[in-house]
């Protein structure tokens, strides 16, 4: 038996309402005037690209925009994350960003160990392999701005690119 | 809008039995294979003659004294005239094997582009894939020599003006895409080798997509030189071809070295072996080369001239139906006579990549993305777009079922059944 015939994966998996929403209806889109930290990355294999601007005060995100073009996952999944990180300490944000990328690539990852709302949405993701990268891209270049935002600098080895682009 | 007409020539049911995977299914659907523009399928006899040769025949070639090397030797030249009798070349000399396109390109890249100048100009075209695109990029870092790009009509055609205004008299290399694997659009090659041949610049046409697609003959092209691969014609992977005009060739300097593709070597120097061998350096992939003969012999048993009747016959059904829906944009020529088996397109505000997802539920394959031809995309202003392209074993129903996978593809993003 197939591991398609064991473990059946239908488009609804990936395609769940809440991100066809969030395609259609992108939260937060267009970069903040008031950003302490912007970056950017794109998918070299594909073309997808996502720009994200942070706002950061004493040590909250206090706001966030994005910009870019791409699939309905690449452009919802950053549409979500701007949503789901406005208010939480960058301790919070990055932890969430941890979570959601192990999500993303595993498809035996257990949501009731964590919260995480309507994120949760992308979790079929991982049962299509060539679609995980589309998911991962907003959060890559998240990690990038944090990362400097914190004053660290992040080694970019992933097939990802992301940079910093102010901050 | 022209009405396509099913006069293809082909019996479609009879090839595709000859065609193994087509009998597979893919999520539980009959295969659909529509990315034919970036390989093809192959028939049983060459995936036969693939185990034939290792089963019958494996030698290394041109310097064993044995049986099986001499048989493996006559094989492997064999299909070096195949190639020539295919494209019309004065000699079986004039066609040099490479792992693909991209490293002919490359290897004319490399050894054309070390003559230029700074000032020297490198024309392409605004269609060209990144394989000849690149491998120029390259040499005009290291020469100075500045690139020039044809661009497109309105039409999005390379046309015969846009061509004149690209070619200055400082041209020395005009090197062009013969059918966009975007655009599907057929460049004038023969007009464009004229005006080349008025500045005494070398005439490179890149014909991956369309050796395997219509008849190509390289005196009627006028061309210096001819790329193209066996992976897209039927053939098996990792074989390319150079083919170059005989004094033309001999002229160049070797591009690798290393064993075969000497004469005599001292510690000191060496000379090189004659045409083809001086730029096949190295133990050849001799296996796909033979089994890339039994696709030629495929190829030449339906008739390039009725594989082409049958890809415009399909083209043109599929870019009718395409057409009617509603949200749809095609790029590239709006008339289908002027076009290849490719049709690029863009669905409702649906990306490429979801579009591509959502037909492989029902077993289609298309291409999505760039297509390898980056600049192009920025030149027709979309990111990326969807790709259908056609071959030999393509059918009508296989374009309705293209349809009916946009029909669903736009309800899963809210869009109606539309008319």
């Amino acid at each position: 038996m197939s591991r398609e015939a064991q473990n059946p994966v239908d488009l609804d998996d990936l395609y769940r309402d809440v991100i066809l929403d969030h395609y259609r209806s992108p939260r937060n889109r267009g970069l903040l005037d008031e950003a302490t930290v912007s970056a950017e990355g794109f998918n070299p294999s594909c073309g997808d690209e996502i720009q994200l601007s942070v706002a950061i005060l004493d040590g909250t995100v206090n706001g966030l925009g994005f910009g870019g073009a791409g699939c309905s996952i690449s452009q919802s999944s950053a549409s979500m994350m701007t949503e789901a990180l406005e208010g939480r300490s960058l301790v919070d944000a990055r932890q969430m960003s941890a979570h959601v990328q192990q999500m993303l690539t595993d498809d035996s990852f257990d949501l009731d160990a964590v919260n995480l709302g309507d994120l949760e949405a992308l979790s079929g993701v991982a049962k299509f392999p060539v679609r995980i990268k589309c998911g991962l891209l907003a959060w890559k270049v998240l990690d990038q701005a944090l990362a400097n935002a914190s004053g660290e600098h992040v080694e970019d080895d992933s097939d990802i690119p992301t940079r910093v682009t102010s901050g | 809008m022209v009405t396509a007409v099913d006069m293809t020539p082909l019996d479609t049911a009879a090839i595709r039995a000859q065609f193994p995977i087509l009998e597979r299914e893919v999520h539980g659907n009959p295969l659909v294979y529509l990315d034919n523009a970036a390989t093809t399928q192959k028939p049983q006899a060459v995936i036969d003659s693939l185990t034939s040769y290792y089963s019958t025949m494996n030698a290394n070639i041109h310097r064993g004294l044995h049986t099986l090397a001499e048989e493996a030797t006559a094989a492997y030249e064999g299909v070096r005239q195949q190639v020539a009798e295919l494209i019309g070349a004065a000699s079986h000399r004039e066609v040099v094997f490479t792992r693909n396109t991209t490293e002919s390109l490359n290897l004319l890249a490399y050894t054309l582009g070390a003559r230029l100048q700074p000032g020297d100009e490198i024309v392409l075209s605004a269609a060209e894939h990144h394989s000849n695109l690149v491998p120029w990029q390259l040499v005009a870092q290291r020469t100075g020599a500045v690139l020039r790009f044809i661009e497109l009509n309105d039409d999005q055609q390379i046309d015969v003006d846009t061509a004149r205004a690209a070619i200055t008299p400082n041209a020395r290399i005009v090197s062009v895409v013969h059918i966009s694997n975007v655009l599907g659009s057929i460049t004038p090659i023969a007009e464009i080798s004229q005006m080349a041949r008025e500045v005494g610049a070398s005439m490179i046409v890149d014909a991956a997509q369309s050796a395997p697609h219509i008849a190509v003959d390289v005196d009627d092209l006028g061309v210096d030189f001819m790329a193209f691969s066996s992976h897209k014609m039927l053939g098996p992977t990792g074989v390319g071809v150079l083919w170059g005009r005989r004094e033309l060739l001999a002229d160049l300097d070797p591009f690798l070295g290393g064993g075969e593709m000497i004469s005599v070597v001292t510690r000191e120097e060496s000379s090189w072996a004659a045409l083809p061998h001086k730029f096949e350096a190295g133990t050849p992939n001799i296996a796909d080369v033979i089994a890339f003969g039994a696709a030629i012999q495929f190829l030449n048993a339906v008739g390039m001239d009725a594989v082409a009747a049958h890809d415009a016959d399909l083209t043109a059904y599929a870019v009718e139906r395409m057409s009617r829906l509603e949200g749809l944009d095609i790029y590239g020529p709006a008339d289908p006579s002027e076009r290849s088996a490719v049709v690029a397109f863009n669905y409702r505000d649906i990306h490429s990549h979801d579009i591509a997802t959502i037909l492989d539920r029902s077993g289609i394959a298309v291409r999505a993305g760039h297509h390898c031809a980056q600049p192009l995309m920025r030149t027709l202003g979309v990111p990326a777009t969807a790709r259908a392209s056609f071959y030999l074993y393509n059918e009508r129903s296989e374009v309705d079922a293209l349809i009916d996978g946009l029909l669903e593809a736009g309800e899963r993003f809210g869009f109606d059944r539309g008319a």
